[in-house]
């Protein structure tokens, strides 16, 4: 079985603050990958590693087979500059979303979705233009492609974020807490267009907060800890059946003010 | 102590080419230290924001020399010490061009920085996520929101560089303040001649100020 992405050995330093202690992960094609873990664990560093808006400091990422990033490892003297257009082409093929939504507030709806496939995939306008509608059609959007971002509410917002980045057709979609910003009430229409990008087949790497949709969408639940995989396994392992103290005790956390069973009281 | 003074606005009347000319002298120079100093200021902006030293190092020298010397020294050190060290010979009218060009340039060149600035980190990350290069996140997001910004800063800038083509009178260039100085000189009427030149800097200032304010009025609210 061979894995769309896979990382070896991946360490992220900040100056003498370990991060990533060594990451080690093998993504299959269509796979959907909720990375779990209390703050400063880790999580959002090692998605923003993976597609290198954070350098690495040692390890080695293939995407398809093919090698895309390697710094061997001498600690964090590691001098690697890594030239613009590789990074750039690696982008292309894994698409980001992020917590803040991070549209352009300049352009409408319809150009930012357009912005990054004529710039960066040289598509033409039209093409572009196709593409995008496309996009927006499937997270609903199609009415609101002539606003600006600021017209539209913050689950708007991100499901266009969701589009921009599809748009590029990447291989690997990273989430990073997209949730996080959102009033409650329009946390369900984000996730329901992750839902559904799952039931396409997109591969997937999600940090997230929310342990319910996390049990629902997940083929696997990685549990991060101090920088290194602690645990993982299906949602059913690590989300009721956890063999790690750390792990319960994090679960404990987000559990302690969930709503009763009506059942049992 | 009796205060009577008799206006006498003929001698100005009868004379109005001289500051007419002179008129015509200023707003050149306006003209070429707006353009000059406000592109150059653009690019110095760029330099100091820039990550590489070799833009950074030459520009910080030159915005920290030209804002923190005086206008007026820059214009009288260009007119008697450039054409020393300089091959070329340089005439006042371009000394005072240089001069007033380099200070706005200086001036704005952290306008345009702060404005660059101020666009959030966020949207580099959310271009370089699409893959784009450098340049063309800087052209292509970074620009068109801080532009929106800088805006009325620079407008202001721009009213001060109007203001400070006066400072070229002092080294004999024939623009509105020095026709004024001609003019009172020949007809003994300083005061109707100052009080012309302060109405006609007021007539072109204050149109333009209240466009700044507009401008910031109206960008204000876009987003």
């Amino acid at each position: 079985m061979s894995a769309i992405l896979s990382i070896k050995e991946m360490k992220k330093s900040f100056g003498s603050l370990d991060v990533l202690k060594g990451i080690d992960l093998e993504v299959k094609e269509s796979e959907t990958i909720v990375i779990l873990g209390a703050s400063g664990s880790g999580k959002s560093t090692m998605l923003r590693c993976i597609n290198f808006l954070e350098m690495p400091t040692s390890g080695e990422i293939h995407l398809n087979d093919e090698l895309v990033g390697t710094v061997r490892g001498k600690g964090e003297n590691t001098n690697i500059t890594y030239r613009e257009s590789d990074l750039c082409s690696l982008r292309t093929k894994v698409g980001m979303v992020f917590q803040q939504f991070n549209l352009f507030p300049h352009m409408t709806v319809l150009e930012n979705v357009m912005e990054g496939q004529v710039t960066v995939l040289k598509r033409k306008k039209i093409d572009a233009s196709n593409r995008a509608k496309e996009q927006l059609g499937k997270v609903n959007l199609l009415d609101k492609i002539d606003q600006y971002p600021s017209h539209l509410s913050g689950g708007q917002q991100q499901r266009v974020a969701i589009a921009r980045a599809l748009a590029m057709d990447p291989k690997v979609m990273l989430f990073d807490e997209v949730t996080s910003a959102l009033d409650p009430e329009l946390v369900g229409e984000v996730l329901q267009t992750i839902r559904s990008l799952r039931d396409e087949g997109m591969t997937m790497l999600l940090v997230t907060h929310e342990l319910g949709f996390a049990y629902h969408v997940a083929d696997r639940i990685l549990f991060l800890h101090e920088g290194q995989i602690l645990e993982q396994g299906t949602p059913q392992d690590i989300l009721f059946h956890s063999k790690q103290a750390r792990t319960k005790e994090f679960l404990k956390g987000h559990a302690a003010f969930s709503l009763p069973n009506p059942e049992t009281d | 102590m009796e205060f009577s003074y008799n206006w006498d606005f003929n001698s100005i009347l009868f004379n109005w080419d001289v500051l007419a000319h002179g008129l015509l002298v200023t707003m050149q120079i306006s003209a070429i230290t707006l353009t000059a100093g406000l592109g150059f200021g653009f690019f110095l902006g760029l330099g100091r924001y820039s990550r590489l030293q070799i833009f950074r190092f030459p520009s910080n020298v030159f915005v920290e020399l030209f804002r923190n010397v005086p206008a007026l020294v820059v214009i009288i050190w260009f007119f008697f010490a450039f054409p020393i060290i300089s091959p070329f010979e340089v005439d006042a009218f371009t000394a005072a061009c240089l001069a007033i060009s380099v200070n706005t340039a200086a001036f704005s060149a952290d306008i345009y920085r702060a404005g660059i600035q101020s666009i959030s980190p966020h949207q580099w990350e959310a271009g370089r996520a699409l893959g784009m290069p450098y340049l063309t996140i800087l052209r292509r997001i970074v620009f068109p929101q801080a532009i929106k910004r800088v805006i009325p800063p620079l407008t202001s800038r721009g009213i001060e560089a109007v203001k400070l083509s006066t400072l070229a009178s002092v080294i004999a260039v024939n623009e509105l303040l020095y026709s004024a100085k001609q003019l009172s000189a020949i007809h003994f009427n300083p005061i109707e001649a100052y009080t012309a030149v302060a109405l006609i800097f007021f007539m072109i200032i204050y149109p333009l100020t209240r466009f700044s304010y507009f401008l910031e009025r109206r960008l204000g609210h876009s987003d």
